[in-house]
């Protein structure tokens, strides 16, 4: 393989000859440049799509932190070329090589993939054959790295399970050192590569699909899986941290500009909404909170360590922190006058809302985002985020009556039931609000609606319900184009071959790992790209491999189907889902679980991290078991009923 | 306070635009605390002036920048030394001065830049090729399509001793008014010289006065 510095030569002369050559350099402040031959372990974090959308990828650069503190390892970054530069990387033989040292890929002892979302996937492959690291884990020796990927695509691992040798199911803080003190171990012994796959197998929240054998009914649904070694967990369980570190604050400043350039401090994990579409709700729960003091400190130690003049407060529903507005007030009093920006993103829809904001934004009054994610109210008891119109208009009176002059409202299309009554409602909603801004604030007051369109992903309340056909996606967005095609009205929304693509996907099987094999053969790369993003190639794999596209996607799938990722544990119960599926059918809603247990079957799994750990960081409530027996004969009942 | 920064760009940092130089040095500064000032309105900018555009992939040692800042506490020293300090790699700051505040906007004082252009690649009978072009009246030349006069805009071109590694190595000093400002690639395009074989080294600007 090329040496560092003859990869530094080369790549001297390409950057001049491609976009943003500032996505190739690395030496960026805050970086961490260790020497190569001093340390153990040497671990390559790859985001595989460009530079511009990987540096604002949170949980890379707390694993690039976290790895870099042990003084026996490294870890270096790697993002996916963009076509012109890959284009020239393959002309003149450049491997896919690490920002940091110019090291290509495969001189790394391990290379993780974040993989939060699905259309990463022919990215993937495409970053292994750049690194010429063999695709298929099954043809890889102990000479070549071991291949890792984490992020929240891996809750259903089974497309990838042919290009990944292990991955991380779950909060990957505790779990990498494992990882890297196995790899350790298994180098000091100098056995073969199976050797190394069987200890990682044996660390919690670490699946090796190596070990599993998938099995089909003969009417194409999967059967069971099939344990090949004994000491395979079933079900492979993931892993959380049961209190939060403190937040990463030195973080890499780059050269350029890219999508997130800001300061992201994560203010709390977890959701208790229980939405029913939301796979972020259901696989990162318990939810826990980090203490404002951290938060408000962290903050104040990013801005000198960075500079950044953003600062994003994280988390899936910030109204919920439980101190948000003392949050709010300390933040602003400390840091007003700064210069800065801070975003509070995921607000609810109530006016309270507005007040944050109003405390929160130091200046620079542009937008403000509401997702209220349908527009009826039956269609919102329906996916679990019960809010009355009249809260959204309330609240949007208020937006506009402050001063913002822009409203950004979410919606998606394609929810289990939905008619096209509840598909004109986005329209009209729109409209009204648009109204009530211009009764405010005249013709400055405009709305824009992002309207994408659902997906019913794995271990969710909807991971048994068809996806939209193509030809109905159509037709409601054709809907909404004829009605929203008025000034101050300005509408988004997404290909609907791209919501299949991410549909095929997500609930895919082990077979699927041959259609993106086959799409990536054909040109597939960039999925998540407009300009990249190559349908045919899809279909021509469907078709190679003598699958139907639809089997995955457009299937009504039965009560008492056994999944392909149920070998895989959020330790959510299937029972809870299902009766939270039955729910939504009678169009009933669930509380914020704040309030009183489901037991969606978290807190028996992790009773005993929870006790480690006793006091108010999870914000589930206390469960004594009597009235945990009743919430369960409740909920049986309710499945009868 | 007015304050005139003198820095240089160089390694990873050649790749930084000129828009995304001005965020590098809005950061810097937010990282040394000193307190700079911002325009007042609806969108507030830090009041910021660099000289001279530095096209993507040149180096420079030469660079300029006006910032303004609220009155402090420290020396012009410690607040060299607190650039120095939060500056990121591939930005070295030279020195600071303070300077009067009625003066006009850098931009405007430019009238000429000087470059050093490194050849990768030998490129033969390029002392002939030199003179040959400033023995030229004009160099018509075409950029986005609107013809111009490139030789009025050469002020100087020469040959310097080659480098360490004996790369040639080619001297020049173009205008760098507005609507009249020399570019460098254009001259090396002029003398048959593909820019991407090249390294282009900002090495001065002059000012008017």
């Amino acid at each position: 393989m090329l040496a560092p510095s003859e990869i530094l030569s080369r790549l001297e002369r390409l950057l001049p000859t491609v976009q943003k050559p500032g996505r190739y350099t690395g030496g960026e402040l805050n970086q961490v440049v260790k020497d190569w031959d001093s340390v153990k372990t040497r671990v390559a974090l790859v985001f595989p799509d460009i530079y511009d959308l990987g540096m604002s990828n949170l949980g890379l650069a707390i694993l690039y932190d976290l790895l870099n503190q042990c003084p026996e390892v490294l870890a270096e970054r790697a993002f996916s070329p963009w076509v012109d530069m890959e284009t020239a990387m393959r002309s003149i033989g450049l491997p896919l090589f690490s920002l940091e040292s110019k090291h290509p890929l495969i001189d790394f002892d391990i290379v993780g993939f974040s993989l939060p979302y699905e259309t990463l996937y022919t990215n993937t492959l495409n970053a292994l054959d750049l690194a010429g690291i063999p695709l298929f884990s099954s043809d890889r020796t102990a000479k070549d790295p071991l291949v890792i990927a984490g992020g929240h695509a891996a809750f259903n691992p089974e497309p990838m399970h042919a290009f990944i040798d292990a991955f991380v199911i779950g909060e990957g803080e505790e779990v990498i050192h494992e990882i890297v003190s196995v790899h350790q171990a298994w180098r000091e012994q100098k056995v073969n590569r199976e050797d190394l796959l069987h200890s990682l197998a044996g660390i919690q929240g670490v699946y090796v699909p190596a070990f599993y054998r998938a099995h089909y009914n003969s009417d194409g649904t999967f059967s069971r899986m099939e344990r090949l070694w004994e000491g395979a967990a079933n079900p492979v369980i993931k892993r959380i941290v049961a209190q939060l570190p403190p937040p990463l604050t030195r973080f890499i400043v780059p050269y350029i500009d890219t999508v997130h350039n800001r300061i992201p401090i994560e203010i709390m994990r977890g959701c208790t909404r229980g939405c029913r579409f939301c796979h972020a709700g259901m696989i990162t729960r318990p939810v826990r909170e980090r203490p404002m003091d951290e938060i408000v400190n962290a903050v104040e130690q990013a801005i000198a360590q960075t500079g950044f003049e953003e600062i994003g407060l994280l988390s899936l529903s910030s109204s919920d922190y439980t101190q948000v507005v003392d949050l709010v007030q300390t933040v602003n009093q400390r840091f007003v006058g700064r210069h800065l920006s801070i975003s509070l993103p995921s607000l609810r829809i109530e006016t309270v809302s507005v007040d944050l904001m109003d405390a929160v934004m130091d200046e620079r009054r542009s937008g403000f985002t509401l997702a209220p994610e349908a527009a009826t109210e039956r269609m919102r008891r329906i996916i679990n985020k019960p809010v009355s119109t009249e809260q959204l208009m309330e609240t949007a009176r208020a937006i506009f009556s402050r001063g913002w002059p822009t409203l950004k409202l979410y919606f998606m299309i394609g929810h289990p039931s939905e008619t096209m009554e509840d598909v004109q409602a986005v329209a009209d909603l729109c409209k009204a609000v648009l109204a009530e801004g211009r009764k405010v604030l005249g013709g400055r007051a405009t709305v824009h609606a992002g309207v994408s369109t659902f997906v019913p992903k794995p271990h969710t309340p909807f991971q048994w319900v068809p996806s939209e056909t193509i030809e109905n996606i159509r037709a409601k967005q054709g809907l909404l184009k004829r009605q929203m095609h008025t000034p101050g009205l300005k509408l988004t929304w997404t290909p609907p071959e791209e919501t299949l693509l991410e549909a095929w996907l997500s609930r895919g099987d082990r077979r699927m790992a041959q259609v993106i094999f086959a799409a990536w053969q054909r040109g597939a790369r960039f999925d998540a790209w407009k300009d990249g993003f190559n349908y045919q190639a899809w279909m021509d794999a469907f078709t190679e491999t003598g699958l139907d596209p639809a089997f995955y996607t457009h299937r009504q799938r039965l009560p008492f189907e056994t999944f392909p990722w149920e070998h895989i544990s959020t330790t959510l119960r299937k029972k809870f889902l299902f009766d939270d599926y039955l729910r939504s059918q009678r169009e009933e809603t669930l509380d914020d679980c704040r309030q009183g247990c489901f037991a969606c079957g978290i807190l028996p799994a992790f009773a005993g991290v929870r006790r480690q750990h006793p006091g108010d960081i999870w914000k589930c409530p206390d469960v004594s078991p009597r009235p945990q027996m009743k919430a369960q004969d409740l909920t049986k009942s309710e499945a009868l009923g | 306070m007015r304050l005139r920064i003198s820095f240089a760009k160089t390694d990873a940092m050649r790749y930084t635009s000129h828009l995304d130089l001005h965020k590098t040095w809005e950061r810097t500064i937010r990282r040394t605390g000193l307190p700079l000032v911002y325009s007042q309105g609806f969108n507030p900018r830090p009041k910021l002036q660099l000289a001279s555009a530095l096209p993507l992939g040149f180096t420079s040692d030469s660079e300029v920048l006006d910032a303004w800042f609220a009155e402090t506490d420290l020396s012009i020293t410690q607040i060299l030394e607190a650039m120095q300090k939060a500056a990121p790699p591939g930005l070295q700051i030279h020195n600071v001065t303070e300077i009067d505040s009625t003066k006009p906007p850098l931009q405007t004082q430019v009238r000429s830049a000087e470059y050093v252009i490194t050849l990768l690649e030998s490129v033969p009978n390029l002392e002939v090729c030199l003179e040959s072009r400033l023995s030229d009246s004009s160099l018509p030349r075409q950029r986005r399509g609107k013809p111009y006069d490139l030789r009025p805009l050469i002020e100087t071109l020469s040959l310097l001793l080659p480098d360490e590694q004996g790369r040639s190595r080619i001297a020049m000093r173009l205008s760098a008014r507005e609507a009249a400002t020399g570019r460098p690639e254009e001259v090396l395009a002029a003398l048959g010289i593909s820019p991407e074989s090249t390294r282009i080294h900002r090495s001065h600007l002059i000012f008017d006065e």
